[in-house]
């Protein structure tokens, strides 16, 4: 199916095992397995060329220097920006979209103003626009999402209006796994005169984004959930804009000329990149971005909707089993988040851990969108290029396994007689 | 580390035959106990004659092993003095941090729960009913302890 099986060979932590049994990782959309050669790059970092950037006269530090900045460059070009000076490095996706709230609406929103996002956000795309709702008056307006996971371009023009400022949303729902219509509610929200940010952590690493397409202006992602290693991840925003912002961290890095009362600051991206960055952690990505783009976005993306489409099938033949979200892989990502009748998630994903099988539950930092949905939390199997029909096999006769346990007298056969005999 | 130490026979019954299920109102002690990360949540309520638990119902919703421990422990308290309560609070949190209980302590169906201590992110899920009980209990004798002193002004 899809990808050569010899992807999942070149990720050591897939070759692990758990209780006995062999990994069978679906918990990518939390964070994504490294490749061995994107883990070599961090040792190659540390044991040749580890020097602070942007200061050193000496070779090293020149040398880091520059694959910091050549990892920005990888970074821009991965997402077609027009140019790397349009890419801030952050920790992750969680700081980028800070960084917009405070270095753009803190100072820009009056109250009154609007801010519009999905129910569907992840908290990291609520709790700022929260905070800074509550410093400056602006309100929060919601756009909502159907019975299926998706929202509807009629509901963002009945919500826009002439106050409206900015238009938050997720590019995949991480949840849902809904790829929602961004380049066209980025049209729409634009013509309405608002500025408009995509949560992109589940779209980039998944699929080919090209933000100059998108057409939004700001675009937030993670490294970690590419390849890459945690604590590093990007802002892409138009250069005109990151012009126009103030800056979000003071210190060092960030400055020009600096006296006791007042400070001049450096060019985009760098005003916004105070102290030391996560160096490693962009070189890293940049090797990452490197993996990703010999194997081909649009052959990952090939390869998660065909494995998505196959497991869809599967966990739909399981009695009980509920999938929140679209029923289509076209219209939506690897992120299969679902509940099963009279089994707590817990439950659920304590029997899969015993089989080396690695889900999450809970309310995957939605708690909003599962209280719309109506459960307090859900089972979510995530998928990525290296997973294969046999982890979602594996899953299956897991969740029989659960079923097995919790609910005996629904399922004969092998799992009720194995759970007599344990 | 086996599935079965931790899902016992009796947990499970407790878990799909849960006891005591329901409310009281009026209660002498109300009381709710959550957690939000996990979306577990529970409301116990409690009715005291003559300084013993003589009525007790739990509500709510979660995982076998929350749902579990809140059914046997409504099993556990009903009859007993608060005194006994506050013991068997303390017995009880005692063996999820390891301790075995008393010989000459009963506890009944909660022996059940001592395999929980193996999956250490599985502990409050067990410890959920206990502390809401524990704060139900402090709230109640609070209260009285106002009244009696209002009484007495």
């Amino acid at each position: 199916m899809g990808l050569s099986a010899r992807v999942r060979d070149e990720f050591p932590l897939l070759g692990q095992s758990a209780h006995g049994k062999p990994i069978v990782y679906l918990d990518s959309a939390a964070t994504s397995q490294k490749p061995r050669e994107v883990i070599d790059a961090l040792v190659r970092y540390y044991e040749e060329y580890n020097a602070n950037v942007h200061r050193g006269i000496y070779a090293i530090a020149e040398k880091a220097t520059l694959a910091y900045e050549e990892a920005r460059g990888k970074v821009a070009g991965f997402i077609n920006a027009r140019r790397p000076e349009e890419v801030v490095f952050t920790r992750g996706t969680t700081e980028a979209i800070n960084l917009v709230a405070y270095a753009w609406g803190l100072h820009s929103l009056r109250a009154g103003d609007e801010i519009i996002l999905t129910t569907m956000e992840h908290h990291s795309n609520l709790v700022p626009w929260q905070l800074i709702a509550g410093m400056t008056g602006a309100r929060l307006k919601f756009w909502d999402f159907d019975g299926e996971g998706k929202i509807s371009l009629e509901e963002l023009d009945r919500l826009l209006t002439g106050r409206t400022r900015m238009v938050a949303l997720a590019h995949q729902s991480n949840v849902l796994g809904t790829f929602n219509p961004v380049a066209e509610a980025a049209r729409r929200a634009r013509a309405a005169g608002a500025l408009v940010l995509v949560d992109a952590a589940q779209s980039v690493p998944h699929m080919p984004v090209d933000v100059q397409q998108l057409g939004a202006d700001f675009v937030a992602f993670s490294g970690h959930k590419m390849c890459g290693p945690t604590g590093i991840g990007a802002l892409w925003a138009r250069y005109e804009h990151l012009e126009a912002l103030q800056p979000f961290h003071g210190g060092g890095e960030m400055i020009m000329l600096v006296e006791l009362d007042r400070s001049t600051y450096k060019e985009p991206p760098w005003k916004f990149e105070a102290g030391t960055p996560n160096i490693a952690g962009a070189i890293v990505w940049g090797a990452a971005v490197d993996y990703l783009t010999r194997i081909g976005m649009e052959a990952i993306r090939a390869h998660e909707q065909q494995l998505t489409g196959y497991a869809l099938v599967q966990l739909q033949e399981i009695k009980g089993l509920r999938i929140h979200g679209p029923k289509n892989p076209a219209e939506r990502g690897g992120a299969i988040a679902f509940s099963m009748d009279g089994v707590h998630p817990h439950d659920i994903a304590q029997v899969l851990d015993q089989e080396g099988i690695c889900v999450r539950a809970g309310h995957h930092c939605t708690q909003p969108l599962h209280r719309r949905l109506g459960v307090a939390a859900t089972v979510r199997a995530s998928l990525y290029l290296y997973n294969t029909a046999d982890d979602i096999d594996a899953l299956v006769r897991g969740l029989d396994k659960v079923l097995a346990y919790f609910a005996p007298s629904r399922r004969s056969g092998v799992g009720a007689e194995g759970r007599r005999g344990a | 580390m086996a599935l079965d130490d931790l899902y016992r026979e009796v947990i499970l019954d407790h878990y799909s035959h849960p006891r005591n299920r329901g409310a009281l109102d009026p209660a002498d002690i109300k009381v709710e106990g959550a957690n939000p990360l996990c979306g577990d949540e529970l409301a116990f309520y409690l009715r005291v004659a003559d300084g013993r638990v003589s009525e007790v119902r739990f509500e709510g919703h979660g995982c076998s092993i929350s749902q579990a421990s809140a059914s046997m422990m409504t099993e556990q308290i009903l009859g007993k003095t608060l005194e006994e309560a506050r013991g068997l609070i303390e017995t009880f949190k005692a063996m999820m941090r390891g301790q075995d209980p008393r010989e000459d302590r009963d506890v009944g169906d909660l022996v059940a729960l001592q395999g929980v201590r193996k999956f250490p992110v599985r502990i409050k899920c067990a410890t959920l009913a206990w502390v809401a009980l524990q704060q139900g209990l402090e709230e109640y004798e609070g209260k009285k302890a106002e009244a009696k002193a209002t009484t007495e002004e």
